[in-house]
């Protein structure tokens, strides 16, 4: 498969990086039938331009593909490709995107990340009503910021079929930094099931996918590590809470094939450099339920920016990256071949692509990393119930509090200002839609998160992150908010405080130009990327510098974050977890700007 | 005349499940037209059916068929649930039993936990009189801490013969397909009744030991051991028909799920 497939991506790319090729591939595409269009890899939208104008068509349609050497028929493709092609639109230009649906569903598309008038936002039922089958849609936008961003179908499960693409917006100034060529890095998860099904597989068996439950032999390795009362504590600690360390992705590699645009790990995508070059990676999670970990052994990444932002460049050597999130970075290949490996957050499964000087080469691919497991920081027991140490100093095998933090910039000994907040949960612990609460939430934004235990290299964390510059309204907020991320693994319910988007009656109100302090608490065992529409929230780490701003803030377990708002655009916006089957349980809640 | 009152019972269960799935509020914003559709739809119910143990049992004197499942419709909190349990002999004899067949309505009051209450069926069947009986049912059903599925209830006949019930299952994970299940199963009877031979007091308590391997997590194989004994007057009452009160089998089935 690989063999014959590995030439085609690039000479196609080749191809189509002439606008005018691309116009006469379109204008054939026409006069074929949608089968003989289907492609993977980087794709790239041409666009017309009227006046301040940038126009661009897109169709959006099913279309069999081979994916991993199999064929499908389920991708949901945009102009024919999975991932859908990169749209490339230009700050301070109108844009204009005509979106025709040839589904026989209702479908949307979601600018990922752009501020923009909010029934331009395409969350069917809170902005605007959705494409029906047939119909053409404009969106029309003021473009007012640069980056890189994505977009997506809001639509049912439509997401995990293929629908979403890599969006990047050109800057009006030239970039603070320097790069000589640029390569998008769309991570995906494929499944060849329906997507209906691995919901209700969710829905009525818990831990379906997961493969990595514990087992006796887990409990006589404790024994070994801990003893027996060390291991029988720890059982019973887990035990008593009904909770397991070893649930780290619901959807697992026993389902998922991993794409990087839209090819496996034997489609090998090659991205091709120049001996000194300086490479521009923009690395986008389009997953429906992945968070990846990526690093390219070998070379040092240098992160400009994340969430399309411009941060304050930090050298790492293995990034993080939550659902729905995107991370620039900057890399100076000297050798012939590197592997850019993308392993799941579970470890479960990976996919890699290669970075070489010219195509149809290799490097070695490393091994996934131990499964791991969650410790006691997860359920939100840490911080002063000593529970790392002091009466359970065998708990130091249960890892994840520990991790490489040894980083350049972690001398500071800033303090997010929710660090010593008090947190309620309400009367009755959020009700039957949670099964735990965290007791002593914190922040983690110095930890890298569960799975680095073994990694003696540089792994980014939030606290790293640091805006370029001021962000215009440095108010202190004058309210707060406080949402708690909730969840019932046992019957796969999801929600914020207890309370499925069903269940609660009416929008959160947001004063249109207030400066509020959104607070986010982790009442469950997972990390959830939390996506809030149509405004930036400014990360609080608590360090010297500026904020870092996104539009997806991944919350550790028994986490609290903080994040400073101000709604600038009037309207009604979606926030919600952007694991996919989350939100579609009921994770979501609407935002109005009013 | 109970049994009609029973399923009058399963009627106004089934009503008050259907008009409680579309009273939710829902938090669309002021933004939002009528007719839109919601941007998610949390609230759709799933079912599934679950077939626990679908075994064959080689025992001393006799072989029979047992079944033990579950089915359930509905959504996180509102739920119809059917659970059946039973046995057919198969050689050593002929007719068998269905120990129940229980329709209930369940509500998750809490994240593990649901209430159930509902209707019941009992019926023998097979060589002589064949008897049944209706039931009121009442029940908890859920994980305990430290991974115990529990599944206990109280039942009341319609002539008025109260009997509680409780069962235990415990997971041990050998691989991630190869899982042993260890259950107990014991119940007692407030009163004698004699025709389903069934004594006061503790009745005995059923012991098995399952070894299964997933091959899907729908369809999983299993061979293993049940042990039963009886006591007090249920002992007295069998002894009485001339059969063994200690039961030894070996068991082979399939769990599975759709």
């Amino acid at each position: 498969m690989s063999n014959h497939q590995q030439p085609r991506p690039l000479s196609r790319r080749d191809i189509l990086r002439t606008g005018s090729t691309m116009g006469l591939l379109l204008g054939l595409g026409s006069l074929l039938p949608g089968y003989a269009f289907g492609l993977t890899g980087n794709q790239e939208l041409t666009r017309r331009t009227e006046g301040n104008s940038d126009i661009y068509e897109l169709t959006i349609d099913r279309t069999p593909l081979t994916i991993d050497g199999r064929r499908s028929v389920q991708p949901i493709t945009l102009n024919g490709s999975l991932p859908a092609p990169l749209i490339r639109l230009r700050e301070g230009r109108e844009a204009v995107l005509r979106v025709t649906n040839k589904l026989d569903d209702y479908t949307s598309i979601h600018w990922h990340g752009i501020l923009l008038p909010f029934d331009m936002d395409g969350v069917p039922g809170v902005s605007f009503p959705g494409i029906a089958p047939g119909e053409t849609f404009e969106y029309r936008y003021p473009v007012r910021q640069s980056g890189t961003y994505w977009y997506h179908s809001h639509s049912g499960l439509q997401e995990q079929l293929g629908h979403y693409g890599p969006l990047i917006v050109d800057p009006a100034e030239p970039e603070p930094f320097e790069y000589d060529r640029e390569h998008v890095i769309v991570l995906s998860d494929w499944t060849f099931s329906d997507p209906a099904e691995v919901m209700r597989n969710l829905k009525v068996a818990e831990g379906y996918y997961n493969y990595n439950k514990r087992t006796v032999a887990d409990f006589f390795e404790d024994v070994a590590n801990l003893g027996w009362s060390g291991a029988w504590e720890k059982a019973g600690i887990w035990g008593e809470m009904r909770m397991t360390p070893r649930d780290i992705l619901d959807v697992t590699g026993s389902e998922y094939t991993y794409l990087m645009n839209g090819m496996s790990p034997d489609d090998n995508w090659t991205g091709v450099f120049k001996p000194g070059e300086k490479v521009r990676l923009r690395v986008i999670n389009a997953s429906a339920m992945s968070i990846f970990d990526v690093r390219i052994p070998g070379l040092a990444m240098t992160v400009v920016e994340a969430d399309g932002q411009k941060v304050e460049p930090v050298e790492t050597d293995e990034f993080r990256i939550g659902v729905a999130e995107t991370y620039d970075v900057i890399v100076e290949p000297q050798d012939e071949a590197y592997t850019l490996f993308a392993q799941s957050q579970d470890r479960s499964g990976f996919t890699r692509g290669t970075l070489a000087v010219r195509d149809g080469m290799e490097a070695s691919v490393p091994e996934l990393y131990p499964r791991t497991e969650r410790g006691m920081a997860a359920m939100g027991m840490a911080g002063d119930g000593g529970m790392e140490h002091g009466s359970m100093e065998g708990m130091n095998a249960m890892h994840e509090d520990g991790g490489s933090m040894d980083g350049p910039m972690h001398d500071n000994g800033g303090q997010p200002p929710v660090a010593d907040r008090q947190i309620s949960h309400g009367p009755d612990n959020h009700g039957a839609g949670a099964a735990m609460v965290a007791m002593n939430p914190r922040p983690r934004l110095d930890e890298p998160g569960v799975g680095f235990e073994h990694v003696d290299h540089r792994v980014l964390t939030y606290d790293q992150l640091r805006g370029l510059h001021a962000w215009p309204d440095e108010r202190e907020p004058q309210r707060e908010v406080e949402l708690h991320l909730t969840g019932n693994m046992e019957r796969y319910m999801w929600s914020f405080d207890g309370e499925k988007f069903s269940e609660v009656d009416g929008s959160m109100p947001f004063g249109h130009g207030e400066r509020l302090r959104l607070i986010l608490v982790n009442d469950t065992m997972m990390d959830h990327p939390i996506h809030l529409h149509g405004m930036w929230m400014e990360l609080e780490t608590g360090n010297d510098g500026y904020r870092p701003r996104k539009h997806t803030l991944l919350v550790k377990p028994g986490e609290m974050i903080s994040a400073q708002i101000t709604p600038e655009h009037e309207g009604d916006w979606a926030f919600h977890c952007h694991l996919l089957y989350h939100m579609k349980a009921g994770m979501f809640r609407v935002v109005s700007v009013q | 005349m109970a049994v009609t009152h029973g399923r009058c019972a399963a009627l106004i269960v089934l009503g008050l499940i259907v008009p409680a799935a579309g009273t939710f509020a829902q938090g669309v914003g002021p933004q939002a037209k009528p007719g839109w559709s919601l941007p998610v739809h949390d609230d759709v119910t799933h079912s599934q059916l679950l077939m626990d143990r679908f075994e064959y049992q080689d025992g001393d004197d006799e072989d029979v068929f047992a079944w033990e499942g579950q089915a359930w419709w509905g959504g996180d909190t509102h739920r119809l649930v059917v659970d059946s349990e039973g046995e057919a002999l198969v050689s050593g004899g002929d007719g068998g039993e269905v120990e129940s067949f229980d329709v209930q309505y369940g509500y998750g009051f809490s994240a593990y936990w649901q209430a159930k209450t509902g209707v019941g069926y009992q019926t023998t069947f097979g060589p002589g009189p064949d008897r049944d009986r209706a039931s009121a049912v009442v029940g908890v059903q859920g994980l305990a801490p430290y991974w115990f599925e529990v599944d206990t209830g109280l039942r009341v006949s319609e002539d008025g013969d109260a009997v509680a019930e409780f069962e235990g299952e415990y997971d041990w994970l050998f691989t991630q397909r190869m899982i042993l299940q260890g259950r107990a199963e014991t119940s007692y009877a407030f009163n004698e009744v004699r025709e389903f031979g069934v004594g006061e007091g503790v009745n005995g308590l059923t012991l098995g030991l399952r070894l299964r391997y997933e091959l899907f997590r729908e369809f999983a194989p299993y061979v293993g051991v049940r042990w039963q004994d009886q006591y007090g007057d249920t002992a007295d009452l069998t002894r009485a028909e001339g059969e063994d009160t200690e039961k030894t089998s070996l068991v082979a089935g399939v769990r599975w799920w759709f």
